[in-house]
């Protein structure tokens, strides 16, 4: 087993697929049932990475390493920590919800979306794998082709802006990041992140990466006031495109800045973790109260993401703090458990919910509340499945989202009362947007008359919004397995944040 | 001074000479064929190009620091060499464009493999220069066969006046050139690139000197299609047949990165400090003319004129750290430009037919419908000159970035990304159009059943990803030339 490359096999599997998909595919039926054996058998491949990880131990495992670029020093360098294998885990299983989910409304092109979607897959595990900064960024990059095709060819009416939007705002921030990382290299001579996060770097360095890596994170996360390609992306995407979105493409956000901003600037992110904090209070409530006023489902569910995303900006940022002017690192652990839980869970909430919102597009092709009404009525099972997600939207304790929320309010409670008084608001603001979408959309009379005739869930919708609801509840009654998996990594980060660099 | 004629010299010129005389020979078997037989004159051309490229190969110089021959006259090293390789192998891929192009438009004469032929002589002798003769007289073999090339289509007006005033600024530019050549000559009375290295700083006229350099950096950055030298290229481009303007856009580029580092760094090199703010004026103005203009272009090939100019901008940055690992940077950006250029253009020649260019960005509309395998080639040559990873531009993209801040270039390179991500959205507007809009008409157009041509762009193309993945022998070989 220790030998056998499984981070590489991860990674090229479902991008072989992907070119199969494209050679065979001529008939949409072979390319529906490749795809999903490709990305089942990308999931299956993805367990023994979290059955063979040694938690205990923590640290990278499962590492390899060839040289790459040799005039460069850039290695070929994949290994996963426990945060890693919980992404990667969270990328294959929705990978395979997004596959069957598009069975049905992708009828175009199918073998290129099917395609599409394998390569993105493929290179977000690349992304939470990497250990060489370079490769990192190559995957980072690369990710944007597959998607900028999804949106632009399967979305709605305004796909092609919204599309270049995505593309170019989303570029614009990382290409700033590139810059980081040069300079980086200049200074070590190499691209592995180990030994960017042991170099030495003075105050004023690490200020300026820690401001060019923010660029590149805080738009792909998306923190408030750079979140405004979310919306439009989200709205024109087809239904699989936003699950993947942000089920797992905001994650690499708040996984980056793990990965680069707090090993390699700590000293930079400690002093102005308050801009981020800032920044993440905003979200919570701005946002929040934005969210509330839309009359776009999906609009509404995007910038509930921005606002449940700022949550793990918070808890990330809020750890340094704690480490270093409380010297509470039990409380700096939470935080940080937090904001990973708090990914995991919204990886799950919000891709169940823009799966629930392509059910019910799939049927009457509006995304507009008041078109809706009384969907109860005609689809009880998918009633059911709507408010047991948005329970898990607004944080109701026994799903997965109150875990999350309720572990950074505590975490940032003991940095500073003021701050988690502020993010507590997220309880009553989510509440409120969430519900009284349920309220339009489920409950009531059918005043739409096609709306009395839709059909009820079919098999391959009960599959998809099943496993999702299964996941949800699991993480939120028992969530003891994902935070083992990732405590002594978590330990580590934060015991690394306590030396200071300059 | 006497000239003493060592017999080992015509060793280090052997692929010219062999080339030279290939081309003559195929111009006496040309006379003798019928037009319907032209192909046996195509096939002759690669097949001259091949055993160049092969001679080439065989005769790299032992020594790292080469070789000179003819008195200095002529360097054979690591750097010519790489040049070289690749003047040739993007020769020898216009041809493969151009076949069926050319001939679809009946311009197919024996005349167009042998102005094609002479300038890749010309070329060679150009990267080789170890003399301002040298230098000039390549550079002057290069761009009489060019102007004739661009007048090749006689019944076009846009192509006339394209070669019009494509003769007529060049000509200016080789004055300029020749100007500041003079200057050089008559303050350091050599005109022998390493003996004007040696002496430039002991000149008692450094004035002279100064505007002798400022005359050649004009020269060259008009070669170069470098702003604000730049207005003859989009013109050029859109009124040369596309089959043309694949060949002046590609290899014409290397060999005019060879004029630049031969003249700047071989001869001008003690005079870094003087002409690396000129460098980075054109710099900057090339980034940002080529990026803005290249938006408001609806002529897929002028905007693929403007993207060249921004292109030149990029690889200048790779110039201004005066450093062997910059010019490395550099030599490694205009390969891979010129490899993902050839790309762009060969799709438009392979898209169009007779009585219709395919050259307005429209006419690529809906191409994933009819064509998804071109559509992708197409998609990725713009992606990669977007600079976009996993893709050959980008990694040419990070080196020049990389040799500007280890350079202290900070804001040059800032200036850079800026300009980049305004470069983005023209190449994704071709992007958009192959694959999010409808095409225009559904009549299915065949396309060109020419074998050789489609394999050859569809290796060309793969080349881009290929070459992105594992550019580290690529990456090697440059800083092999340039001893770093």
């Amino acid at each position: 087993m220790a030998h056998w490359p499984l981070l590489s096999v991860l990674i090229w599997l479902p991008i072989v697929g992907a070119i199969l998909v494209l050679a065979l595919g001529r008939d949409a039926r072979v390319a529906r049932w490749l795809s999903v054996l490709v990305t089942l058998l990308t999931f299956v491949v993805s367990l023994p990475l979290y059955s063979g990880y040694d938690a205990v131990a923590g640290g990278m495992q499962f590492a390899e390493s060839h040289l790459w670029i040799g005039g460069l020093k850039a290695y070929y360098g994949l290994a996963v920590d426990g945060i890693s294998v919980a992404l990667i885990v969270l990328t294959t299983f929705t990978s395979v919800l997004v596959i069957i989910g598009s069975w049905g409304p992708i009828n175009k092109r199918v073998s290129q979306y099917m395609a599409a979607m394998l390569v993105l897959e493929g290179m977000l595990i690349g992304i939470f794998a990497a250990t060489d900064a370079l490769l990192f960024y190559v995957f980072f990059e690369a990710m944007l082709i597959p998607m900028f095709i999804i949106i632009g060819v399967w979305g709605g009416p305004r796909r092609v802006y919204a599309t270049l939007k995505f593309f170019i705002y989303t570029f614009l921030g990382s290409i700033f990041m590139l810059i980081a990382l040069i300079y980086l290299h200049m200074k070590t001579g190499e691209f592995s992140l180990a030994a960017f996060a042991a170099a030495p770097l003075s105050t004023t360095e690490q200020a300026w990466l820690f401001f060019g890596f923010l660029a590149g994170f805080a738009i792909k996360v998306p923190m408030w006031p750079v979140h405004t390609w979310l919306p439009d992306a989200h709205v024109e995407a087809p239904t699989g495109g936003s699950v993947i979105l942000a089920a797992i493409m905001l994650k690499v956000g708040g996984y980056g800045f793990i990965r680069f901003s707090l090993p390699i600037t700590p000293d930079a992110s400690q002093e102005y973790a308050w801009v981020v904090i800032a920044m993440s209070l905003i979200a919570v409530v701005y946002i929040g109260y934005v969210a509330l006023v839309q009359d776009d489902m999906k609009k509404l569910v995007a910038y509930s993401s921005v606002a449940h995303m700022a949550f793990v900006t918070l808890g990330i940022f809020i750890t340094l703090a704690l480490v270093r002017e409380h010297a509470n690192p039990d409380a700096a652990r939470l935080g940080m458990q937090g904001a990973m839980v708090q990914m995991i869970s919204h990886g799950f909430v919000s891709g169940a919910m823009f799966a629930c919102i392509g059910v019910l597009y799939d049927r009457l092709h509006t995304r507009m509340i008041n078109e809706y009404g009384g969907v109860m009525n005609v689809m009880p099972w998918f009633g059911g499945f709507f408010i047991l997600f948005s329970m898990a939207n607004c944080g109701l304790p026994g799903t997965s989202g109150f875990v999350g929320e309720f572990m950074v309010i505590l975490a940032s409670f003991q940095s500073n009362p003021f701050i988690a008084l502020v993010a507590a608001f997220t309880l009553i603001i989510g509440a409120a947007y969430t519900l009284w979408l349920v309220k339009r959309v489920i409950f009531g009379e059918v005043t739409n008359p096609k709306v009395a005739k839709f059909k009820r869930l079919d098999a391959r919708e009960w599959i998809v919004l099943g496993s999702f609801a299964v996941a949800v509840l699991a993480l939120g009654i028992y969530p003891k397995p994902l935070t083992d998996l990732m405590d002594s990594s978590v330990l580590q980060i934060v015991n690394a944040l306590m030396l200071s660099k300059a | 001074m006497t000239i003493q004629f060592n017999p080992a010299d015509l060793l280090a010129i052997l692929p010219e000479l062999v080339l030279l005389g290939a081309t003559c020979a195929i111009l006496l078997i040309d006379l003798f064929l019928k037009p319907s037989q032209r192909d046996i004159t195509h096939w002759l051309s690669i097949a001259a190009i091949a055993v160049t490229s092969f001679l080439v190969w065989r005769g790299a110089p032992e020594v790292a620091q080469g070789v000179s021959a003819f008195n200095g006259m002529f360097k054979h090293d690591g750097i010519s060499v790489v040049l070289k390789q690749f003047v040739l192998l993007t020769t020898g891929l216009s041809l493969f464009y151009a076949r069926n192009y050319m001939r679809e438009r009946s311009l197919l004469f024996g005349e167009f493999y042998l102005l094609i032929l002479f300038a890749t002589i010309g070329m060679m002798l150009l990267v080789s220069a170890g003399s301002l003769v040298t230098a000039y007289l390549g550079l002057e073999l290069l761009a009489l066969s060019s102007y004739a090339l661009v007048a090749l289509n006689r019944q076009s007006a846009i192509s006339a006046e394209a070669a019009i005033k494509y003769f007529v600024l060049g000509a200016l530019a080789s004055g300029l050139l020749l100007y500041g050549m003079s200057m050089i000559y008559g303050t350091t009375g050599t005109l022998d690139l390493a003996a004007i290295s040696a002496q430039v700083n002991q000149v008692e006229h450094r004035g002279w000197l100064a505007i002798g350099l400022v005359f050649i950096v004009s020269g060259v950055a008009f070669k170069l299609g470098a702003a604000p030298f730049h207005m003859w290229l989009p013109d050029v481009y859109h009124g040369a047949p596309t089959a043309i303007a694949v060949f002046i856009g590609s290899a014409a580029k290397v060999a005019a990165f060879g004029l630049l580092y031969r003249l700047l760094e071989g001869g001008l090199g003690p005079m870094s400090e003087h002409w690396t703010p000129m460098l980075a004026l054109l710099s900057v103005l090339s980034l940002a003319v080529g990026n803005l203009f290249a938006i408001a272009q609806s002529n897929l090939k002028r905007m693929l004129a403007y993207s060249t100019i921004s292109h030149i901008g990029f690889m200048l940055l790779g110039f201004v750290g005066g450093s062997p690992a910059g010019y490395s940077a550099a030599m490694f950006y205009i390969i891979s430009y010129t490899m993902t250029a050839t790309v762009a253009f060969g799709i438009i020649a392979l898209l169009a037919r007779a009585g219709f260019e395919c050259e307005e960005i429209d006419d690529f509309k809906g191409l994933n419908q009819r064509s998804p395998w071109y559509a992708a080639i197409m998609g990725i040559s713009m992606f990669s000159l977007a600079g976009v990873p996993p893709l050959f531009g980008f990694f040419a993209k990070l080196l020049v970035l990389k040799s500007a801040i280890d350079a202290g270039f900070l804001w040059l390179a800032i200036v850079a990304i800026i300009f980049a991500i305004i470069g983005i959205y023209y190449y994704l507007r071709v992007v958009k159009v192959m694959y999010f809009d409808a095409a225009a008409d559904d009549a299915a157009v065949p396309l060109p059943a020419d074998l050789p041509l489609r394999w050859v762009i569809s290796l060309n193309g793969l080349a881009l990803v290929v070459l992105g993945l594992a550019w580290g022998p690529l990456f090697d070989w440059c800083n092999r030339a340039f001893g770093v």
